[in-house]
């Protein structure tokens, strides 16, 4: 039979005020993992847009360049000045923005909402904890994340403008480059890199350590893996990049030769420099994060793709454990391919051969995280919510991310595609309509839980069509781009390059589809404007949920009141099965929340 | 529902948050300093030939002051064991010997730090190059340079230095670091007619300089990761010390109503401290002697 722990939605909120704190302490300067989680949400998603923002500002000036934006082109040069004088982009601004959407939307958007936003909302909940293991480091995470950001916006602002060195600040040109951005830059890096240790020390103790009685290791559902690998990923490739960032400060302020080279000369003159420093460091040690870093994008999304393919199948996920395995391993591996970035770099092709021994093995376990999803599909009752459909979307697309990375880690091949729009198509399939559409998925999937309301599922269904589409009309045609020949960081979208007949220089179908696919951008833009009516709408007017767990799911969060109260289980909590007990044989409904207890002892 | 195992340990792992948290912690710290270290060989081994600044440190305050930190080390466990042993007084000896030890440790760093910051190499244009001492005029008082490089020269257009000139660092163009040995600084005096001079005092000519630098973070890779290096650690060194000062000033009323919990504090503060002791210890031969 059926138990359904709390029908009454009502009563979590306000029973447990044992004791009140107050609106600043209840939600703003909050320990509860549930409001930091929320905070994050909110944060992220306010980043999200404005990194959407800076790329249809990017993408209309490769589509026409040197034409003045439209609508918006007045302020940005009253804000910009010169860089966008009469609403023309200057390749000086496409570079800030270049480099300002990279950084924003990996450290302040997806990795804030998918590791920090529903990590700090659903892990605790999930595990049968009462809160994150260290609620004030975990408050103190979140604003030293918010002084990261601070910083970051604010370097829009200053007179040199933000940083223009891409996301992956390059020496010696990050540091030659005149003005205080990229100063900005490492100095708000500094805080987020802070705030992730600090959240990531956070979760490691709390799934190790707050997991409820009955909780083991192979009943964790496969979400809390992702964010305890997630969470080791952080902790240790991202001091090496602060690292990086202290000398590259010291480089940019002290006048030290961290990373410049004898002999340089800047504009036309020698630096007044010690020399000696090598560029090679930098990027070693940046992508010893780097790349570490892509798979903190990913993990979470796939997590949460994990959970809702369950959920939405009816049955249990093929070859969790191979999974979990599969995950541990990626997890490992990722720390040692980070030069496969580098095999243009000159650095011998013995390391290059090794790098790229090492990438090839990581796809293994990426393939079989896949391959169990695909494969769970199989012979599924499935339930179609929106949140059903971006999960399943987002295999696919994840896979062509996938496979179109195999050419790159070749180093043979990667000659040839290196820094071309071939990479951006690769890594966006990843990033864009891969992890994208996974968060979108929680969002659907744990809106109930946080709000108590449903989003709109025909909202939700034009939300999800028109993204879908969009994005392979965006992403796919830069692939052929790439292979064509045409170079990323480039502000005029290649125009100067543009030959008649193709055979030096780029094709006229290349240049052409930049064209359509800034068309698709915008259109992607626009198709977010359900999403964001539904997301405000459904707050006030969603349809109420009449269950604790309307999806029917077997988790732990499911079990809480709606929205969870603070501490979130108003019972001592035992766990019994694993997560994913969906459609037991003999069992009267379809799914057995794991704290049920069996009925035959 | 309290957070479980803020004080006891979970009996599956052994271990209570707190603890883990700090280990889990450190892992980190070890990243941090690990890109530093890694950084240091790959400078150190891409440097050009005789262009890595090495011998230019003070061994016996570098080796003095890893003695103080290794003892602090010692009376960190020791203050621990006196809680384990229920002896608070013994507990806050130890632990004012361990902050005076951390504060005593930063005091010579800092008058290690500014012996440096006046301290010079000059590289002349003809490829010879020396290290030593700049005095200037002021008003009729004579004062030590701080903090001047090429640009002073420039800005304050200054014609000529007068240069007091070390004993073992000068070099024909061509040489460079290390030092001279003892035996070769009393055979080049023996035999050379212009070998270097005690403590000379020379002119020289701004025209003649290439390049001059106090032993600032600018002056080579050495001195770049030297610098900030040790400041990090320095920085690592002060935070202990206000984490452990807290512990002895406030800690009473937590040893009183909760004493395991208060342990349990100073195990992990000792364990910090520990961490900090541990990269002095690879700090100074790396940076001192090798
Ligand atoms: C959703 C639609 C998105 C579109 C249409 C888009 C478009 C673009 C474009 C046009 C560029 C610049 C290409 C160049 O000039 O080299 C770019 C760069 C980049 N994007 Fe996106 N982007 C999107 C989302 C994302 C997301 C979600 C992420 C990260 C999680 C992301 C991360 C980056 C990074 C790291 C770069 C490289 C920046 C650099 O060159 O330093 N983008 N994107
Ligand atoms: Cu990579």
């Amino acid at each position: 039979m059926q138990t359904a722990p709390h029908i009454d939605i009502q009563h979590g909120a306000h029973e447990q005020g044992h004791e009140d704190l107050g609106f600043w302490r209840t939600y703003i300067f909050s320990t509860d993992h549930k409001v930091i989680g929320i905070q994050y949400g909110v944060m992220a998603l306010v980043f999200l847009f404005f990194g959407l923002m800076l790329m249809l500002a990017m993408r209309w000036q490769i589509a026409k360049p040197g034409e003045p934006i439209p609508f918006f082109g007045p302020t940005m040069a009253q804000i910009f000045g010169d860089v966008a004088a009469k609403g023309i982009m200057s390749p000086d601004l496409y570079n800030t923005f270049g480099a300002m959407h990279g950084t924003i939307m990996v450290f302040l958007a997806v990795v804030p909402l998918g590791f920090a936003a529903f990590g700090n909302y659903v892990v605790p909940l999930q595990i049968g904890a009462p809160d994150m293991a260290f609620p004030r480091v975990n408050m103190a995470s979140f604003w030293a994340f918010f002084v990261g950001c601070v910083i970051m916006v604010a370097s829009f602002f200053i007179p040199s403008g933000a940083a223009q060195f891409g996301w992956t600040s390059y020496s010696p040109g990050a540091t030659t480059t005149p003005g205080d951005g990229q100063t900005y830059w490492l100095i708000g890096m500094i805080f987020l890199i802070t705030s992730s240790l600090l959240g990531a020390v956070n979760f490691i103790v709390t799934i190790i350590q707050l997991r409820a009685p009955g909780m083991t290791w192979f009943r964790l559902p496969f979400f809390c893996w992702a964010q305890f690998v997630t969470a080791f990923l952080l902790l240790l490739a991202f001091p090496p990049l602060e690292t990086a960032g202290v000398m590259q400060l010291m480089d940019k302020l002290l006048g030290t030769s961290f990373f410049l080279p004898t002999g340089l000369f800047v504009g036309g003159n020698p630096a007044d420099i010690s020399g000696g420093g090598s560029p090679l460091l930098w990027q070693h040690l940046f992508w010893f994060l780097g790349h570490p870093e892509v798979y903190v994008l990913i993990l979470p999304a796939i997590g949460m793709v994990t959970e809702i393919i369950a959920n939405s199948i009816r049955k249990p996920i093929w070859g969790y454990k191979s999974m979990v395995y599969a995950l541990l391993v990626l997890g490992f591996l990722s720390f040692i391919v980070w030069a496969h970035h580098m095999y243009l770099t000159g650095m011998g092709t013995k390391i290059s051969t090794f790098f790229q021994a090492t990438t090839m093995i990581i796809s293994i376990p990426s393939v079989i995280l896949l391959t169990c999803l695909f494969i769970s599909l199989w012979g599924g009752a499935m339930r179609f919510r929106t949140h059903t459909l971006f999960a399943l979307a987002f295999l696919p697309m994840f896979g062509i991310g996938g496979l179109t990375g195999l050419p790159l880690g070749f180093n043979y091949s990667d000659i040839l595609l290196h820094d071309s729009y071939y990479v951006i198509a690769h890594f966006h399939y990843v990033v864009a309509p891969g992890t994208i559409f996974g968060l979108f998925a929680g969002i659907y999937y744990w809106y109930p839980k946080m709000t108590g309301r449903k989003m709109n599922e025909a909202l939700g269904r034009v939300h999800f069509w028109l993204s879908l589409v969009f994005m392979n009309l965006i992403f796919m045609p830069m692939f052929a781009q790439g292979m064509a020949g045409m170079s990323r960081r480039m502000s005029n979208g290649g125009a100067s390059y543009a030959s008649d007949d193709g055979v030096i220089g780029l094709t006229v179908e290349a240049i052409k589809s930049n064209t359509s696919i800034s068309h698709a951008a915008f259109a992607l833009a626009l198709a977010q404007i359900p999403f964001i009516i539904n997301f405000f709408w459904a707050m006030q007017k969603g349809e109420k949920v009449t269950s604790d767990n309307p999806w029917d799911s077997t988790t732990l969060e499911w079990q809480t009141p709606t929205p969870p109260p603070h501490g979130n289980f108003d019972k001592p909590i035992e766990i019994f099965r694993g997560p994913y007990e969906y459609s037991v044989p003999g069992h009267p409904v379809d799914f057995v929340p794991q704290n049920e207890p069996d009925k035959k002892n | 529902m309290d957070i479980p195992f803020t004080t006891k340990a979970r009996p599956d792992t052994g271990l209570y948050n707190a603890k883990l948290g700090i280990w889990l912690f450190l892992a980190s710290e070890v990243m941090l300093f690990g890109a530093f270290f890694s950084a240091y060989i790959l400078l150190r081994v891409g440097a050009d030939p005789g262009t890595w600044a090495h011998g230019l440190m003070n061994v016996p305050i570098g080796t003095f002051n890893t003695f103080v930190l290794i003892a602090s080390s010692v009376t960190v466990v020791m203050a621990w064991a006196a809680l384990k042993s229920r002896n608070y007084s013994l507990y806050r000896n130890c632990m004012i010997i361990t902050i005076m030890c951390a504060l005593g440790f930063l005091v010579v760093k800092s008058f290690e730090y500014a012996e440096k910051f006046r301290h010079y190499e000059v590289w002349m244009k003809d490829g010879s190059r020396m290290t030593g001492h700049i005095d200037y005029d002021d008003g009729g008082v004579k004062k030590h340079a701080y903090f001047w490089s090429t640009k002073t020269l420039i800005k304050k257009k200054i014609e000529s230095i007068s240069f007091t000139s070390d004993d073992a660092n000068q070099w024909a163009p061509g040489q460079y670091y290390p030092p001279m040995t003892k035996e070769q600084l009393e055979h080049v005096k023996k035999y050379a007619d212009k070998g270097p001079q005690h403590h000379a005092v020379v002119t020289i000519k701004s025209a003649d300089i290439q390049r001059l630098s106090a032993f600032v973070p600018a002056h080579s890779t050495f001195f770049a990761i030297y610098f900030t290096m040790t400041a990090l650690h320095g920085v690592h060194v002060l935070g202990g010390a206000i984490v452990l000062s807290y512990f002895l000033f406030r800690g009473r009323k937590m040893w009183q109503t909760d004493p395991d919990r208060f342990i349990n504090r100073i195990e992990v503060g000792g364990l910090f401290w520990h961490f900090v002791d541990l990269v002095w210890i690879f700090l100074f031969p790396i940076m001192y002697i090798l």
